[in-house]
């Protein structure tokens, strides 16, 4: 089971290598673009996948966590604090290295909070609210956590909306590149930025990102952790009787795919360059469902070729003005025909039955 | 049975340091339960000696089940103290009362969707191994010797129940008392000190329900004491070493299996009231 799963993984990592060549040969290395920022949002869907599929909770709020990832990386790399830098807690801030220097384009000094320093800073606030979220709403099942991770998204669309700190309806732009690594001996620095000279760098890295986040799911759902998780889906007061601290388990894979999902916002929302309300919609989230819907809940290897798939699909605009219309046709697709997922499909009945009449 | 391997099975490690071997494995006192106006149980006391078969019977609706949603703590008690192998367990959490040794099955199978046999079995060996969150996801080298040792028991369990061969099979797949068997295997993996069957016996035939009274002797022998609900008297007499009976959510009578059967106010309330004479 584990080596197959490992397998997967390898072949995960001769797809990334293929896409590249691919792009390569055929000249259409503009897609590669497309690609980094699917890969992204594909970090989001496994990790929604997880909680959704493997332990059986719903969330309509993930696009939240996303955003509240990308907004305060976004915010906290931009926001000048040259004019405070006699306030103690800058000054503080600054004797631990978490800042940085420069020159905004009219050359006026610029003190902002370094790139690293604000996506751990932004993670770690994305995995506190989904604690202190999580604790008092996933007491509910089914339709009731529904609507209450609903209501969740929904304040924290609204929140990114209305304040001026993260721009209102114009969101924020001009967000500096991430300096994962510093230039090193002959190799350059690994930054997460969109510059063009940079693409083929930035799609190994997030498709680098993505291969380890699956493989941490991966591990995890065929740990003493994941049997857990499937046995409080399936039956909370068997699993209690088991010992399965349910309540323990399910905020914390919520808080895990919380963190997944704010690492993407932090990387996408540097890679972009920026960040608008529209990354926090409850349209995104429910797009984030559909997906994880569309691979099929249980099958992580589904959700995720569906999930890049067609994210990039979207993201090159082949459907049009039509984008969230799609995704909600596809959403009641799946639900009639592929309960199990698209891969489960066994096509050629399916065919039968559509074209053909009913013959079995 | 007798290709059976007689698998000494430890009793829980985590017994608590208070419980002595004189003392009850279990014991009930003046228990309420109470749903609005209906006292679904009512003042119930009694003891579970350490490696005994205890029964619970009577009548439906008698509050059996509730009893037992009580002792496991999947319902709070209105009144009253429930005292597991030395500590007061009511009021405490399902998974909690698990940790310390109690493990059940149920009396409408409670199996997981979608695991195979072996893993539904190694779910119930959760109590006894420790990897979290962090360890499963990175895979660290601690975890691959307790995986190991976790699938090894609980192939071990599916052969004791002589369902070996089913391991990879879904659990919604299996006949019904195959599924008995492996949720008695899931119960076990939890080496656990007191069992609680919920109607072990309901639904199956009468070899099967032979072989389950000879289950529930082997598992006692292991050294784990066993409280059942069961609706079938001739297993509950064969191996019960004492009985409880329950009446509209009181304790009606509590002795010997030889005395039950003899208790007017018990043939009473199973017969019905002798209006002839």
């Amino acid at each position: 089971m584990i080596n197959r799963q490992r397998l997967s993984l390898a072949a995960l990592c001769l797809v990334t290598v293929g896409l590249h060549l691919f792009t390569m040969l055929t000249g259409t290395e503009f897609y590669l673009t497309q690609l980094t920022m699917a890969a992204y949002y594909g970090l989001v869907i496994i990790g929604l996948g997880v909680l959704m599929g493997y332990a059986g909770q719903i969330s309509i709020g993930h696009a939240g966590f996303f955003a509240i990832g990308g907004y305060l990386a976004a915010a906290l790399t931009t926001s000048n604090l040259a004019a405070f830098q006699t306030v103690w807690a800058v000054r503080w801030l600054s004797g631990l290295g978490l800042l940085a220097t420069g020159q905004d384009i009219y050359g006026a000094p610029l003190l902002t909070v370094t790139p690293w320093a604000a996506c751990v800073f932004a993670v770690a606030v994305a995995a506190l609210v989904a604690l202190v979220i999580g604790v008092p709403v996933l007491k509910l099942k089914g339709h009731y956590l529904a609507m209450a991770t609903l209501g969740f998204g929904t304040i924290i669309y609204r929140i990114f909306l209305a304040s001026p700190y993260f721009g209102e309806a114009d969101g924020i732009s001009e967000v500096p590149g991430f300096i994962l690594l510093p230039a090193l001996g002959g190799f350059g620095p690994l930054v997460i930025n969109g510059d063009a000279a940079h693409r083929v760098l930035n799609f190994y890295m997030a498709w680098g990102v993505l291969i380890l986040g699956m493989g941490l799911l991966v591990n995890l759902i065929n740990s003493r952790v994941g049997r857990a998780l499937r046995s409080l889906h399936s039956s909370e007061e068997a699993a209690e009787a088991s010992g399965v601290d349910t309540a323990r388990f399910k905020l914390q894979v919520f808080v895990l795919s919380a963190v997944y999902a704010a690492v993407a916002g932090v990387l996408l929302t540097h890679f972009n360059g920026g960040i608008g309300p529209s990354e926090a919609s409850v349209m995104k989230s429910v797009r984030y469902l559909a997906l994880v819907a569309v691979g099929g809940m249980t099958r992580l290897w589904g959700t995720l070729i569906m999930g890049v798939g067609l994210t990039f699909l979207s993201l090159r605009g082949v459907f049009g003005t039509y984008d969230d219309a799609v995704f909600g046709v596809i959403l009641i697709m799946v639900m009639l025909f592929a309960p199990e997922g698209i891969l489960s499909l066994r096509l050629k009945p399916l065919f039968q039955r559509l074209f053909l009449g009913a013959r079995s | 049975m007798s290709g059976l391997k007689e698998t000494p099975i430890p009793a829980s490690q985590q017994a608590s340091a208070s419980a002595s071997l004189h003392a009850a494995m279990l014991e009930l006192c003046r228990v309420h339960k109470r749903f609005g106006g209906l006292h679904a149980v009512n003042d119930v006391s009694f003891k579970v000696a350490p490696g005994s078969i205890k029964a619970v019977i009577g009548p439906n609706g008698a509050g059996k089940t509730t009893l037992f949603n009580l002792i496991t703590g999947n319902l709070p008690v209105t009144s009253g103290t429930i005292t597991f192998r030395g500590q007061q367990v009511q009021g405490k959490k399902t998974h909690q009362i698990a940790r310390l040794g109690m493990a059940r099955t149920f009396q409408n199978i409670k199996l997981f969707h979608g695991m195979s046999a072996l893993e539904c079995v190694m779910v119930g060996r959760h109590v006894q191994s420790r990897s979290g969150f962090f360890a499963g996801m990175f895979a660290l080298p601690s975890t691959w010797k307790e995986e190991r040792a976790i699938r090894a028991r609980a192939m071990e369990l599916l052969d004791l129940l002589q369902i070996a061969d089913l391991a990879n099979a879904e659990v919604t797949s299996l006949a019904f008392g195959q599924q008995r068997a492996v949720e008695m295997a899931r119960a076990l993996a939890a080496d656990p000190a007191l069992l609680l069957l919920d109607e072990p016996a309901a639904g199956l035939n009468i070899y099967e329900t032979a072989e389950v009274a000879r289950l529930i002797c082997m598992i006692r022998d292991m050294g784990i004491t066993v409280l059942l609900v069961e609706h079938d008297m001739s297993l509950v007499m064969d191996i019960s070493d004492e009985i409880v009976v329950l009446s509209f959510g009181s304790k009606l009578a509590e002795d010997t299996p030889a005395k039950i059967q003899k208790n007017a106010e018990v043939i009473k309330i199973y017969l019905g009231e002798d209006d002839e004479s």
